[in-house]
């Protein structure tokens, strides 16, 4: 893209954290430094934060059980959040959600902070609450959160398979927002993640000016849905 | 196709100790104890009862789809699958099921979401997220919209494929069929028994249910 210009530039270390209000038509992007990342990521209408990420309206609204570009994050009113504007990956997954303190300390073992200090074990459970609870929201703002990064497939049993090879060092997604998005994230492992070692991988985020979309944008003629989501998005906005 | 398996049981409707027939369209909220047994049947077939659950005692440990499929490496939900808390918890735990998958991953539907859905004129009709508002508004005690999370659509068949597509596909459930849990500590359980006009899943006919609760 010609018109982008990378505004700052933040590595979060693996089991870390990470809030930010993006403005919108800012686009965020995410790149796996070394492969094998996971990024678990709840997203809010910063202006009025009840307006929230809704998977399952992403989903049934685009027909999809993963992510990837031209797909749209959506929130319960309605308006879209977030459109994946580019991805280097393929299928980022939205349905295992996050693990939490005894999740962790069954398959990790213990490592508190008195003996490891900032080495010690993090869990996205704890991550999302720390960073929600700076901007007022709590346990009962948490939702369904997207896992980038990360691939889990479903067999015509409804088994959930896990892909442990999804995403390779470089790989990358661009995240631009529709409106004004508190985005919450961390970079803890995937729940369901079969290494038996605490290993969470670090990210680069850079946040990127970008074009508003056109009329002609990928995400908004992904399909009809995305167009009247689009819609009424912008209804957010006029007069501004 | 995988094969169901179905799983009766030997509770008689005439012991029960609440019996409350829920027209389409309706909301319904109540305590269920915790050793009670809870049933919903699908009176006239294909049916959605979109349905959330929470610790009696605290709100904030509500069902959680993506913890109750994840854990049990599975995404359709039927006879002996653990509905699992945001914190954790057992809330309850489907003891019987003649239908044999129901789905936890197409959400309820919303006004707005019909909007973007179906047609952006189509705001006016009625959804269960509507009905979820009027329920908790008149429940008060401090339940709000951030209360209302994913839920589970009893009945309501959500295939996914191996390539990550999602589908809303006719229903596998048939008159009479049912679906059983035992509350595996005090709960609170939130119904909308869908009004949706717009989704071939319940051939544009939404239907009433049985609701019964055993001691």
């Amino acid at each position: 893209m010609n018109d982008e210009k990378c505004l700052f530039e933040e590595i979060v270390r693996g089991g870390g954290m990470w809030s930010f209000v993006l403005r919108r038509h800012l686009t965020l992007r995410v790149t796996d430094i070394d492969g094998g990342a996971n990024v678990g990521l709840m997203a809010y209408n910063a202006d009025q934060p009840l307006d929230r990420l809704n998977l399952p309206d992403t989903l049934k609204a685009q027909y999809t059980a993963k992510l990837t570009r031209g797909y749209v994050l959506m929130s319960d009113m309605g308006h879209a959040l977030l459109s994946i504007v580019a991805d280097t990956v393929g299928w980022h997954d939205p349905l295992c959600g996050h693990g939490n303190a005894a999740m962790a300390k069954k398959k990790y073992g213990e490592a508190g902070y008195q003996e490891k200090r900032n080495d010690w074990h993090r869990n996205a459970h704890d991550d999302f609450l720390i960073e929600l609870g700076k901007y007022g929201l709590g346990k009962r703002d948490l939702v369904a959160n997207a896992n980038f990064f990360s691939r889990v497939d479903v067999d015509v049993e409804g088994r959930m398979h896990f892909h442990p090879d999804n995403s390779k060092a470089g790989d990358s997604i661009d995240l631009r927002a529709e409106l004004n998005v508190l985005v919450v994230l961390n970079t803890c492992q995937h729940p369901l993640d079969p290494n038996p070692k605490y290993a969470p991988k670090p990210v680069k985020l850079a946040i990127v000016q970008t074009p508003p979309p056109g009329p002609d944008d990928f995400c908004r003629n992904f399909r009809k849905e995305n167009q009247r989501c689009f819609i009424l998005t912008e209804r957010l906005f006029l007069g501004a | 196709m995988s094969k169901f398996i179905l799983t009766e049981s030997k509770l008689e409707p005439a012991k029960a100790v609440f019996d409350l027939t829920l027209p389409s369209g309706d909301g319904w909220m109540r305590e269920i104890k915790r050793g009670q047994t809870f049933r919903i049947v699908d009176l006239d077939g294909n049916q959605a009862v979109d349905t959330l659950f929470y610790n009696a005692h605290d709100f904030s440990d509500r069902y959680s789809a993506q913890d109750t499929i994840r854990e049990q490496g599975g995404i359709y939900l039927t006879t002996g699958t653990k509905l699992i808390s945001s914190d954790g918890n057992v809330l309850a735990t489907i003891v019987a099921d003649t239908c044999g998958r129901h789905d936890t991953l197409g959400g309820a539907c919303a006004a707005e979401s019909n909007q973007v859905r179906y047609a952006i004129e189509k705001r006016w009709m009625h959804s269960c997220r509507d009905t979820f508002m009027l329920a908790i508004s008149r429940w008060g005690r401090g339940v709000t919209k951030c209360d209302i999370t994913h839920n589970i659509n009893f009945f309501m068949n959500v295939p996914v494929t191996r390539e990550g597509g999602l589908s809303f596909e006719d229903g596998v459930s048939a008159g009479g069929r049912y679906v059983e849990l035992r509350a595996d500590m005090n709960l609170i359980c939130l119904i909308s028994n869908c009004p949706q006009l717009n989704n071939p899943c319940n051939a544009y006919n939404p239907t009433p249910v049985r609701l019964l609760i055993w001691d």
